[in-house]
């Protein structure tokens, strides 16, 4: 005889919320940083948090909105210059630089227009146009000086020990706030429409889903946060390159971090940053066979594991940490 | 102002050179090669390699070099595009863009950052010219890349359209399905369409080197300009392409008559303007590779 068993609808489990406690109990930590980790630690951990905002801006982009930008450090830069004229302009230095990535967030609302109209390849490298008008356009600018460059003098008035420990925790704050934006996205009603988009476009369309609406969304946030990074990596630089941050390098590095820890997989991209984090503090000094090995990795990944290490233990254990999904349990009954 | 025109019609040709390989595996298998260009610089060094080792004439080395770039093209298509492509419509995007950054690594590991022509290697026809009235000049080497450049876009069009390959290159790229139901194998297709341009990607590598310098990081301007010129003439048309670099080089060369920045600054305007154009007042059109090759079958 067969009866329907009931369903239950679960979102949060055991392990989710231990890996959820455990999250906010390292944060926690985290955020002391600056107390018990050497100075060079800090700003190393300050990198990592700038890797973990870029792996998470380009896996909102190409695992979730299937749009593979390899643009991105257009935002990159632009984040960078616009915390550079702001500051120029008067505004406090700190104000400045959590204001760059707002307005470049802005500035992209408008390109979003002409972006999203491009399919797959021509946005890949249309976008990559684009960063090369962005900084083609910054060059221009009397006060960069073309490729010489110049630097974020204001930080200068701080002491080398006060900027360390705050662009430590602006990184952190930042870190926090824009994985923990996508995290609410996911689980809210447009992270269903987002997730649908990415399995199949067409059919969420048909489903009432606002395909473009949604797209944009997620398009404006990774420019947002992509100039976040750029910002953030010019307080710990100081100086300004136009050549080093409008350089691709930065997108292949978000590739590879997406790629390696998890294509559209929330946990994947940040494990992806650990990982990306560990090798070039081991590795990065090797030079060009450091970077030979990025790109191998990028291709052996994306040819034979294409869901990343996070994807493919999911995928084989069922394992979720963070609740952005749902899932369907047998509730009371005999198991048959 | 003539000459300037001239010299930009000149330069779009070897524009649509670089990007003739691409726009046919993109109107053939749908992907955009993200190492393209990379590749395209290999080839340069590997003729250059020749060129310089046997102390032959570049042209000479070409040929040599030709068949085993269509062999690479095959292998290429055998390992890595055939397995993405079957993965998705990103996967492609990512994996020759991870083939463009080894690529890139290898040759500074093997070459290292030195900028090399191959100008001197060809004697005067690097710099020898003809002067015509109006102030207009037009450099031999330049003249003879135009004509590679519309000899190799017809040959690819008549070869498309009156070879029995040509033929099955067509009914695959419009629907694979199909055309294996007929009994055209399209993994060979496929595989034959990346070695062809795979070539031509050599060809353009090598005047690349004549007209210019190279180093093993020029590939991604090269991509960037071959996909330009395919944009701007309508992607997957083969004509197209040439007159899309045409206008990219004209772009290009008014945009240096206003500033020495103007060169790309220009080229990335237009094709911006294009797509506006494309997407605002035309509609969204855009002329696929199986339209135009439907136009070309009798």
């Amino acid at each position: 005889m067969t009866q329907a068993q009931p369903i239950v609808v679960q979102r949060w489990n055991v392990l989710s919320i231990a890996a959820v406690t455990s999250l906010v109990a390292l944060l926690v930590a985290l955020a002391f940083g600056p107390t018990y980790l050497g100075p060079n630690l800090t700003d190393r951990i300050t990198t990592l948090f700038i890797y973990v905002i870029l792996a998470a801006m380009w896996n909102a982009l190409a695992g979730y909105a299937g749009l593979v930008s390899v643009g991105q450090q257009a935002f990159f830069g632009l984040g960078a210059y616009a915390a550079i004229r702001l500051s120029n302009a008067g505004i406090n230095v700190y104000l400045a630089l959590a204001l760059a990535p707002l307005i470049v967030g802005a500035a992209s609302f408008p390109l979003s227009a002409l972006a999203l109209r491009l399919r797959g390849g021509e946005f890949a490298i249309g976008m990559w146009v684009f960063a090369e008008l962005a900084h083609l356009s910054v060059n221009l600018d009397g006060l960069v000086q073309g490729e010489t460059g110049t630097s974020l003098i204001a930080l200068s008035a701080f002491a080398p020990d006060v900027r360390r420990a705050c662009n430590y925790w602006i990184a952190l704050a930042l870190m926090t706030a824009l994985v923990g934006l996508v995290f609410v996205l996911l689980r809210s009603r447009t992270g269903a429409a987002i997730q649908a988009i990415r399995d199949n476009e067409e059919a969420a369309a048909s489903v009432g889903v606002r395909v473009f609406a949604t797209k944009r969304l997620i398009f404006v946030l990774a420019a947002a946060g992509c100039a976040a990074a750029g910002s953030l990596t010019l307080s710990t630089l100081i100086s300004f390159q136009p050549k080093t941050y409008f350089s691709v390098q930065w997108t292949a590095y978000m590739i590879f971090m997406t790629l390696v820890g998890g294509l559209g997989t929330f946990e994947g991209p940040i494990i992806g940053a650990v990982i990306f984090f560990v090798i070039e503090t081991i590795f990065g000094a090797s030079g060009v066979w450091y970077l030979v090995g990025l790109g191998a990795s990028a291709l052996l990944f994306s040819l034979f594991l294409p869901r990343g290490i996070w994807g493919t233990l999911t995928d084989r254990f069922g394992i979720h940490l963070m609740p952005v999904g749902y899932r369907l349990r047998f509730g009371s009954g005999e198991p048959r | 102002m003539v000459n300037e025109l001239v010299q930009g019609i000149l330069l779009g040709c070897y524009y649509a050179l670089i990007a003739c390989g691409l726009s046919f595996t993109f109107g053939v298998l749908r992907i955009i090669n993200l190492a393209h260009g990379s590749i395209a610089v290999l080839g340069a060094f590997v003729v250059w390699t020749i060129a310089e080792q046997w102390n032959i004439s570049p042209f000479l080395a070409l040929v040599a070099v030709a068949p085993f770039m269509a062999a690479a093209g095959w292998v290429l298509q055998r390992t890595v595009l055939e397995r993405s492509l079957r993965s998705g419509a990103l996967t492609p995007l990512l994996s020759t863009f991870g083939l463009a950054i080894v690529i890139d690594n290898l040759l500074f590991s093997k070459f290292g950052a030195d900028t090399r022509s191959m100008a001197p290697n060809i004697g005067d026809l690097a710099f020898a010219s003809w002067n015509l009235p109006g102030g207009v000049t037009i450099g031999q080497l330049a003249l003879l890349t135009a004509i590679v450049a519309v000899a190799l876009l017809g040959g690819l069009q008549l070869f498309l359209a009156r070879t029995p390959l040509g033929r099955a290159i067509r009914a695959t790229a419009e629907d694979p399905d199909t055309a294996e139901l007929v009994g055209i194998d399209s993994r060979k297709v496929y595989a034959a369409a990346t070695a062809i341009s795979m070539v031509t990607v050599a060809i353009a590598g090598t005047f690349l080197a004549l007209r210019a310098t190279f180093d093993p990081y020029a590939g991604s301007a090269q991509l960037i300009f071959a996909f330009e010129a395919i944009v701007i003439g309508g992607t997957g048309s083969l004509w197209g392409t040439l007159i899309g670099g045409i206008v990219l080089g004209v772009a290009q060369n008014l945009g240096s008559q206003i500033s020495p920045q103007g060169f790309l600054i220009g080229g990335h305007l237009v094709f911006f303007a294009v797509l506006a154009a494309r997407f605002f007042i035309a509609g969204r059109s855009p002329g696929s590779l199986v339209r135009s090759l439907r136009r070309t079958s009798p």
